[in-house]
């Protein structure tokens, strides 16, 4: 299964790097998004798959015996979801300003601010 | 966007999903569930009733403003790692009350440090959802 | 605010009994333990007669600051950078672990950049700092790289440690490069040719800043540096071959230019410059002798040049000018800076029986004793010449002859502005009249710190007659010559600053510019402004890097693992796949967010079906949240528009396809391998014991690792702040564009 998750982990990014490099700024947030799903199956595939052994130790038991899903990939994973939210709702809150500041969705004329020299 | 079905069903999910996320607040540390998805389901109650109510109805609901929820939430966490530097432990050290105590189970410190996680997300989900429905 | 140092100069004096008695002190404690570095610090002759100037005169200047800037509004940003050197100069002196002595000896630099751009709204100021702050900056960053390779050739980075592995250093196979890797610090640190000019330059700071790191201290870092890894270049001939002609070169360049300076300061910048080269020659020569002379002539030489330069303070501030020309007949009127004056200069000009006369009479037995006597002989003579000179200039013509009608009626300086030279001045003269303490107490153990094992001469006022009593008389005569006929001399030098005798500052002027233009250029480059472009670039560099080290091993990737594959994953998968091409493709917003929501679930699913119910929960309700965001917020966002041309998507296309199959790869290589589990086991065996829960993912978040989470929390609060900020703080300047600063 780790072979198929990792095929669809390569078609996430490729999505999410193609919609990234796109002009469109709504473009940006769902390649934003999708980037940070790739992320997470990515963790998620590199602590290998295990089906129906939650890292919860049964009730009576002192130690998590094998098998059990890696934990560590988990809580990485878990606290990247939450920040991947506020990230997006960053990326969002800002082009939704810069929008608004300079009456364009095309990255390439959005320039005025940082323009060189 | 409100229409009657929804304000109607948030009305009566709204209280059902506020003591669901306590409740995973709670059982968090023996099974699935914790601060962070606690959280995210309190503040989806929220949503919900932003989306069927409007924000001003929904940070009536609220009662405390929600930046003021970050920072409180901040502070139990870190609070809740400081106890333990009276006890001569290194800073956030978990410490556990003997006895359990009825229907919250056993309280430590890191009881109280996910319930600071649980509030800094509420808050954070609301400020920003708050500040992009207002605009 | 001269009781901290004045205290500090008392607690070192309290150790000069005990290392003149040959005691050396190390404390130490330890720091950055991973890197095997220790906060070592040691004590000896040679660290406690720095440590007491940097103390002592530190007191004197704090003393006369309190007055010099008395209405200047920001007398505690002076006074607090002002300390901050005082403590990292005597970090410097007292550092007995390599990798400690850079640290403070950076933060000279910068506390130094910070004082002589002290007046930060002068554009020459400014200017001056960045000079003197590129110029020693590079130079640590040399030492930094010397003294890691020294350490490394002497097996420890402790000095007290390696001064005595000169052996194992000198035939380590990088040894030249350890050598002047280090020389390069030292020269900067103190101006030595090539790198003398941005000293006359920093004379822009404040004069008690030049008194205090432009002639008594800071300049002198180098020098003890030389001194202090002397042991470990001992009788080897690369040491000699290079200091001697640097120390020449610097004290010729020096001399020469003092006398063509009519501004005191600068021309008292050029006589240190001189007098630093004279102490590098001495260094160089080596022998007890020589080093003896030098530790003396340190001495006098911060003593006698505070006071002169403080005393220019003065007739900056009473007379309102430091032009040597519009100065005279002012002793009438301050009475007692003309006797601080007189004092410091006739010390510094080598008169008997002052410490400066002590330590020129060292210099030339020292140089005569050398190898090819006369021609550093002669060199330290032509220096003296310009000395006496010099000393004329700062320290009798202001005071003597006609009155020169100045701007301001000038009258006698207060109290806390004379106490100041007057003490370095009488100083001076006491320790040249008890030659035998100062050699016993301050001069002896520092030589004996700098080469060991060497009981030092005492130090005498009367030789009987001698060649050396010959030379001091005449260089006296010829100084005196020299000031009587300045202004011919100083017409006739002239043309070493009309022709840019400076020109290695030039040469620093160049290569700031060419700087200034590689990054201007490369900015052009990079920095299209473009995020299409960036993102280009970041993706193919990690393509090639990634790939070619992908390559570079021999990779199982065992594609016939994907048998295991179940009936209902598959179908999750392919809805996974297709709604992100939906994704990619869908013509219409909605439909993109939608199935955008549709990845997200499906991605929860992946979670709950390979045992990640925690995941599967919050990545259920983030997606209900992020629906709900991007629904508020896409209607008010414009209509997907295409921009790009058929060809640009068509790259695009190709690189993003050629990234995720990379990612693919990865993946398969990675889990093909057997992976490691001392950290799962950890986590397993003592979740419930240590941590009393039974939810690992839990307790690893609020636990094991709370700190992190601790982080992660914040993190997220910084985002929503942002947010808030972002879309609430708009009618504030909404037109207004943020000043730029270049």
């Amino acid at each position: 299964m780790e072979v198929v998750l990792a095929f669809v982990v390569g078609g996430l990014y490729a999505a999410g790097l193609y919609l990234m490099m796109r002009r469109s700024i709504v473009k940006i947030i769902l390649g934003l998004a999708l980037l940070g799903h790739a992320a997470n199956l990515l963790l998620f595939t590199m602590g290998r798959l295990t089906r129906g052994h939650p890292p919860v130790l049964h009730e009576g038991d002192t130690q998590l015996l094998h098998p059990f899903a890696d934990p560590i990939p988990e809580a990485l994973i878990l606290t990247a979801i939450v920040i991947g939210f506020g990230i997006q709702a960053f990326a969002t809150a800002l082009i939704r300003r810069s929008h608004e500041m300079m009456q364009t969705d095309d990255l390439d004329k959005m320039r005025a601010s940082d323009s060189s020299d | 966007m409100s229409t009657l079905i929804l304000s109607t069903a948030t009305r009566y999910l709204m209280p059902l999903l506020l003591l669901l996320s306590v409740h995973l607040l709670l059982r968090g540390h023996n099974e699935p569930g914790g601060g962070f998805v606690g959280g995210l389901v309190a503040s989806a109650a929220f949503a919900l009733y932003t989306i069927a109510h409007g924000v001003d109805q929904a940070k009536r609901m609220l009662r405390v403003d929600s930046k003021t929820l970050i920072g409180m939430g901040l502070f139990l966490a870190l609070a809740s790692g400081t106890f333990s530097l009276f006890a001569g432990d290194p800073f956030m050290t978990g410490l556990w009350m003997k006895e359990k105590l009825p229907t919250i189970g056993k309280v430590g410190t890191p009881v109280l440090f996910d319930a600071g996680v649980y509030c800094v997300v509420v808050g954070v989900t609301l400020t920003i959802l708050f500040a992009l429905a207002e605009d | 605010m001269a009781s901290l140092p004045a205290l500090l100069t008392l607690y070192f004096a309290q150790y000069v009994p005990r290392t003149a008695a040959g005691e050396c002190f190390i404390f130490k404690t330890p720091w950055a333990s991973a890197a095997e570095v220790s906060l070592s610090f040691s004590l000896d002759g040679l660290s406690v007669l720095f440590a007491l100037l940097i103390s002592g005169i530190g007191t004197l200047v704090c003393i006369y600051s309190g007055d010099y800037l008395k209405d200047h509004p920001q007398r505690g940003r002076f006074f607090c950078t002002l300390f901050l050197f005082m403590g990292s100069m005597l970090g410097v002196v007292l550092a007995d672990h390599g990798i400690v002595l850079f640290v403070f000896w950076e933060l000279t630099s910068i506390s130094s950049y910070l004082l002589i751009g002290f007046d930060h709204r002068r554009e020459a100021a400014r200017s001056a700092a960045l000079q003197a702050l590129l110029v020693t900056g590079a130079g640590g960053l040399a030492l930094l790289a010397g003294l890691i390779l020294l350490g490394q050739a002497g097996g420890s980075m402790e000095l007290s440690t390696l001064v005595h592995r000169g052996e194992a250093v000198r035939s380590h196979p990088l040894h030249l490069a350890i050598f002047l890797l280090i020389l390069v610090g030292a020269f900067t640190k103190s101006a030595q040719f090539p790198f003398h000019f941005w000293l006359p330059n920093a004379m822009e700071a404040p004069t008690p800043v030049s008194t205090y790191l432009h002639s008594a201290t800071m300049v002198k870092a180098g020098i003890y540096l030389l001194a202090r890894l002397a042991p470990i270049w001992e009788g080897a001939s690369i040491w000699s071959q290079v200091l001697i002609p640097v120390g020449g070169l610097t004290l010729l360049t020096g001399a020469a230019l003092a006398l063509v300076q009519t501004d005191l300061k600068r021309l008292l910048a050029y006589t240190t410059v001189s007098a630093l080269g004279i102490m590098t020659l001495l260094l160089g020569i080596g022998s007890v002798s020589a080093l003896q002379a030098a530790t003396a002539f340190l001495l006098a030489h911060a003593l006698y040049k505070g006071a002169l330069f403080l005393v220019v303070g003065i007739l900056d501030h009473e007379a309102g000018t430091r032009e040597v020309t519009e100065l005279g007949g002012l002793g009438g009127a301050m009475p007692v800076t003309a006797l601080a004056a007189a004092l410091a200069a006739l010390s510094s000009a080598g008169f008997p029986p002052f410490l400066g006369f002590l330590a020129k009479e060292g210099m030339y037995s020292a140089t005569l004793q050398a190898p090819g006597a006369w021609l550093p002989t002669g060199m330290v003579l032509l220096a003296s010449v310009s000395f006496v000179a010099a000393a004329g200039l700062v320290g009798f013509k202001p005071f003597l002859g006609p009155k020169i009608t100045a701007s301001r009626t000038p009258h006698e300086a207060s109290f806390s502005l004379w106490i100041g030279p007057l003490t370095a001045g009488i100083l001076g003269l006491l320790l040249g009249l008890m030659p035998g303490a100062a050699s016993e107490y301050l001069i002896g153990p520092a030589l004996s710190a700098i080469h060991p094992g060497t009981v030092s001469s005492t130090l005498a006022l009367w030789h009987g007659f001698d060649i050396k009593l010959l030379l001091s008389g005449t260089v006296f005569l010829l100084g005196t010559a020299v000031y009587f006929h300045w202004p011919r001399v100083c017409r006739g030098l002239n043309f070493l600053n009309a022709s840019g005798g400076f020109a290695p500052s030039r040469w620093y002027a160049f290569g700031l510019e060419a700087l200034l233009r590689v990054s201007r250029f490369q900015t052009r480059i990079l920095q299209s402004g473009h995020l299409h472009l960036y993102l280009l670039i970041v993706i193919l560099t990690t393509i090639g890097l990634v790939g070619a080290s992908l390559l570079d091993h021999d990779v199982h990737v065992g594609l016939g693992r994907w048998k295991d594959i179940r009936p209902h994953e598959a179908i999750l998968v392919a809805v996974i796949l297709a709604a992100t091409v939906m994704v990619v493709r869908s013509p219409s917003r909605l439909t993109a967010v939608v199935a955008l929501g549709v990845v997200g679930y499906g991605v929860a699913m992946i979670f709950l079906l390979f045992s990640a119910p925690d995941l599967a929960m919050t990545q259920l309700s983030i997606e209900t949240l992020s629906v709900i965001l991007l629904v508020l917020v896409i209607f008010r966002l414009p209509r997907y528009s295409s921009y790009s041309n058929k060809l640009e998507r068509m790259r695009d296309a190709g690189v993003a396809l050629t990234a995720g199959a990379l990612m693919t790869a990865l993946i398969l290589a990675a889990t093909a391998l057997q992976r490691e589990a001392r950290l799962v086991d950890f986590f397993a065996k003592n979740t419930l014991e240590l941590a009393q829960g039974r939810n690992v993912v839990n307790v690893i978040l609020v636990d094991f690792r709370g700190v992190d989470t601790l982080g992660e929390i914040t993190v997220l609060s910084v985002a929503a702040i942002g947010v808030y900020a972002l879309l609430k703080l708009k009618d504030i300047r909404t037109n207004d564009t943020t000043p730029r600063n270049d």
